[in-house]
């Protein structure tokens, strides 16, 4: 632990030094310019105190190159904040190729995680050091947000939509995790612990706690056939809508003769707004989704949809352009 | 003491309900702002002492979230809008100007009786379940999932909306048509600018937030999707709305507060503002930019990197025409006569206050770090610093200047300095070490927080103890001074600006005779009938202006 009182939390991402840094510049800047002007004010008061009851002050009514200087100077300033901030914010927003994809399931009040394996921990994450790992986010209920101090990441989990973020631990520990985003009730208490392991570690984590949890492949696949996808979406291609093998990270042709890569945000919208994009070569026939099933649910059907490997020729072409793009 | 006056012209309960005089009003307001300003400062007050153990001292979840919504609500729209506007606003405006009133008399009246409507519907909210949603009525939580009195809180909100929208257009109109003869655009006082610029966002904004609440409540009422996903809506359509207008509404409650302090300052340096059209200017400035930053408090809804982009800019370059005043008040001070009296430490404790405000608020519209620090304790730090530390401070020296002129008495000038010095020590002691709890990552709107915060929580606590004496001290002694305070006469310190050239209290017509203007603002030099040694300053007259 740090002293009683720190001034900044643990740095334990690839982000937190540079955050402390553009902290520290501002912090300097503005530090100057508020001991600048106090300065002035407390000598110009203690300096010009009125000694004759019926004295005033000299008439100075201002300057023009005072004025300039006082907006160019601040201004060139706040623009190297502006620039500063606008770079580390690029890489908060750029997540890179390689990443350990978690999905995280926020509700009133508690968080759900799910490991790549399909793994689930309830208001625990589990991470290993030095990977780049990558959260998918989505709500059942309100608008939450995950906030990590020590690794100074934040993204709202907004009901609706996906949002992702991403971070490389540094250092193996464990850390406050926090809902930021005011829920209702027990928001103070949607929160819990991310635990930083060494890579080794995680692995044995991973393969040796995998609990009566009832794996997400196997509940998509039962979901997949409850719902009757599988009467439109044939393994071979033969159906009335289009394969749904090696989908998962491809691009896909659309009918506007566009394409889309099919990533979770693709998949959770032709779940729920089947006509938004419709694949080249199919009608607009499935029926919408919409308020039928939870986030969860579309998170197991997803699961489900990425274990499925890319079958030999689809019939049709099935709009898949280009498998080989595979993540 | 006049004769006869405002106060005295008539008497009885009907004159005052009844009144179109815009000095009467604005003291119904006083009295009506001052409620809302106990209420929402008593839930302050049960926040703190909650707060002091990381485990919670006094309340359930529960009602620990009504505490802080009811708080921010009857705060904000309650107390920190209309204050300055309608108390002081309405008092001066047409005093300032030359005018006997307002262009519209009845309607000013209109907007106090549709504020107390309002204020009737939130009080019936917080009395009948309260209030959970936070102050931003966040969709789909208010609109949807909360179990409290949302409905009538939003109505309450709306029909007080109009209010607000009513009294800017009052004081455009005003302004416009009203103004004595010679007194030209740049012969306005500033407090008058900052009045015109804040009209223009009432009018502009306040229809948007009363509309988009209106929206929140019909999806609460009868489930049409505008904001719930589950419907078809976006709930991040609600936060653009809202924040439309939410954050000129911050300028709404500044601008006011520095219109009160370019008063102050070249009254209490006895000299001319330094870059008068500058500061007249910036307040405009203000205004308009202010518009087009919203975006800026939705960093990490997963809004598009170029969105926020903007923003970010945009955002750094409002922060530059605030800088502009506060080099412009600084410099006033140079080679002024500066007395110590009440009103001039409350302006500089403003200025002091707002610069801290107004500084980390840069931290905030940096990209990188706003991820770090939104919606943490910093955030909390930063808009009390420009909301009480800026706008109450400013409303509350205002008060202080102008009480001789509202009043006709002067209050101890002794207890007034000391409780200034209370206010300003109690107010950094209470919201300086949330600055720290924030970037330590604690979130806000949390009623419980793990141990290592509690340092900083109970150092805040003990702040706002002091801070409560040194709001309830000016209540006392003002009070106190209404009847035994002794009589201050037309123009006490002396200032320059038109209200002070009347009686004090003045007359209902507020001037015997029209009053003609033929001097520049805040000239000190020209104005043999302040009683001053004018043509005697401190120093040889520089030619350069």
């Amino acid at each position: 632990m740090q002293s009683q009182l720190p001034l900044y939390p643990e740095q334990a991402s690839n982000f937190a030094p540079h955050v402390d840094a553009l902290m520290l510049f501002i912090s300097a800047v503005c530090f100057f310019f508020a001991v600048a002007i106090t300065v002035a004010i407390v000598f110009f008061f203690f300096k010009y105190h009125r000694k004759e009851a019926d004295a005033v002050g000299v008439p100075i009514h201002g300057d023009s190159r005072l004025e300039a200087a006082w907006m160019i100077v601040p201004l060139i300033l706040a623009m190297a904040m502006f620039g500063w901030g606008a770079v580390v914010y690029v890489d908060y927003r750029h997540t890179p190729q390689d990443t350990l994809d978690v999905y995280v399931i926020a509700k009133q009040w508690m968080w759900k995680a799910q490991q790549p394996n399909g793994l689930k921990e309830i208001n625990e994450l589990h991470v290993p050091v030095g990977r780049n790992v990558r959260l998918t986010l989505a709500s059942e209920d309100v608008i939450h947000d995950f906030y990590v101090p020590a690794f100074r990441v934040k993204m709202d989990v907004v009901p609706g939509h996906y949002n992702t973020m991403w971070f490389r631990p540094t250092k193996p520990g464990r850390y406050h995790f926090f809902c930021s985003q005011y829920c209702g009730t027990n928001h103070a208490l949607m929160g819990g612990w991310v635990t930083v392991m060494e890579p080794s570690d995680y692995a044995a984590w991973l393969s040796g706690s995998s609990g009566g949890e009832a794996n997400p492949v196997v509940a998509g696949e039962k979901l997949f056939a409850e719902k009757a996808c599988i009467t439109c979406h044939v393994a071979n291609g033969t159906g009335r809508a289009p394969s749904l093998s090696g989908l998962y990270g491809a691009q896909v042709l659309l009918a506007d003769g566009s394409t889309v890569t099919a990533d979770d945000a693709y998949v959770r919208e032709s779940i729920l707004q089947p006509s938004a994009k419709i694949v080249a070569g199919y009608q607009p026939l499935m029926p919408t989704f919409q308020g039928q099933l939870t986030e969860e649910q579309i998170l197991a059907l997803t699961t489900y949809i990425k274990s499925l490997e890319s079958q030999p020729v689809p019939a049709k072409g099935a709009g898949i352009a280009s498998p080989s793009e595979k993540r | 003491m006049p004769r006869e006056h405002y106060l005295n012209a008539t008497y009885g309960i009907r004159s005052w309900l009844l009144t179109t005089d815009h000095k009467r009003i604005a003291l119904l307001y006083l009295a009506s702002v001052t409620f809302f300003f106990f209420i929402g400062g008593l839930f302050a007050t049960m926040i703190r002492i909650h707060l002091l153990t990381p485990s919670g001292y006094l309340v359930t979840p529960e009602t620990y979230n009504k505490l802080f919504t009811m708080h921010g609500v009857a705060m904000i729209f309650f107390f920190l809008i209309p204050s300055i506007p309608a108390v002081l606003g309405n008092f001066l405006i047409p005093m300032m100007i030359g005018a006997k009133d307002l262009a519209f008399p009845k309607i000013n009246l209109l907007s106090w009786y549709i504020y107390i409507i309002g204020g009737c519907f939130v009080l019936y909210s917080f009395g009948t379940g309260g209030l959970d949603t936070g102050w931003t009525f966040y969709t789909p939580l208010s609109s949807v999932y909360s179990n409290s009195a949302v409905t009538p809180a939003v109505l309450g909100i709306f029909i007080n909306g109009f209010s607000s929208i009513l009294t800017g257009l009052n004081f455009i109109v005003t302004i416009h048509t009203m103004r004595a003869p010679g007194m030209t655009w740049f012969r306005l006082p500033l407090f008058a600018w900052a009045h015109y610029a804040t009209s223009l966002v009432m009018v502009l904004g306040t229809p948007v937030v009363a509309i988009t609440l209106l929206l929140a409540g019909l999806e609460r009422m009868f489930h049409l999707g505008f904001f719930n996903p589950a419907l078809g809506g976006d709930p991040i359509l609600f936060q653009h709305l809202f924040w439309f207008y939410s954050h000129p509404a911050v300028y709404i409650m500044i601008l006011p507060a520095m219109g009160v302090t370019s008063e102050i300052i070249p009254t209490f340096a006895r000299k001319p503002i330094f870059g008068y059209s500058f500061i007249a200017g910036s307040s405009i400035a203000i205004a308009v930019i202010g518009f087009l930053v919203w975006a800026h408090h939705m960093f990490v809804t997963g809004e598009s990197t170029y969105a926020a982009l903007t923003f970010s800019f945009l955002s750094y370059v409002v922060a530059i025409p605030s800088a502009v005043k506060v080099f412009n008040w600084t410099s006033t001070l140079y080679k002024g006569s500066i007395s110590w009296d009440t009103p001039m430490l409350y302006a500089l404790g403003f200025i002091g206050l707002f610069l801290i405000g107004g500084l980390t608020g840069l931290f905030l519209a940096c990209l990188g770090l706003d991820i770090h620090i939104h919606d943490t304790y910093f955030v909390v730090a930063h808009f009390h610093y420009i909301m009480v530390g800026g706008a109450v401070m400013g409303y509350v020296g205002g008060l202080h200047f102008w009480w001789p002129k509202i009043t006709g008495k002067l209050y101890p000038e002794a207890l007034s300095r000391f409780a200034a010095v209370v206010l300003f020590i109690g107010f950094n002691l209470t919201f300086f070490p949330q600055f720290i709890l924030g970037y330590l990552g604690m979130p806000r709107r949390y009623h419980t927080y793990p141990p290592e915060f509690q340092v900083l929580n109970v150092l805040s606590t003990a702040g706002a103890s002091v801070l409560a004496l040194g709001y309830l001290l000016p209540m006392a002694y003002l009070i106190w001074s209404m009847r035994y305070g002794k009589v201050a006469g037309p123009n006490p310190w002396p200032a320059t600006g038109l209200e002070w050239k009347t009686d004090s209290p003045p007359p209902t017509e507020n001037f015997h005779i029209t009053p003609e203007v033929t001097w520049e603002p805040y000239d000190y030099k020209n104005r043999p009938d302040l009683g001053l040694a004018a043509g005697s300053p401190l120093a040889p007259v520089p030619g350069d202006d």
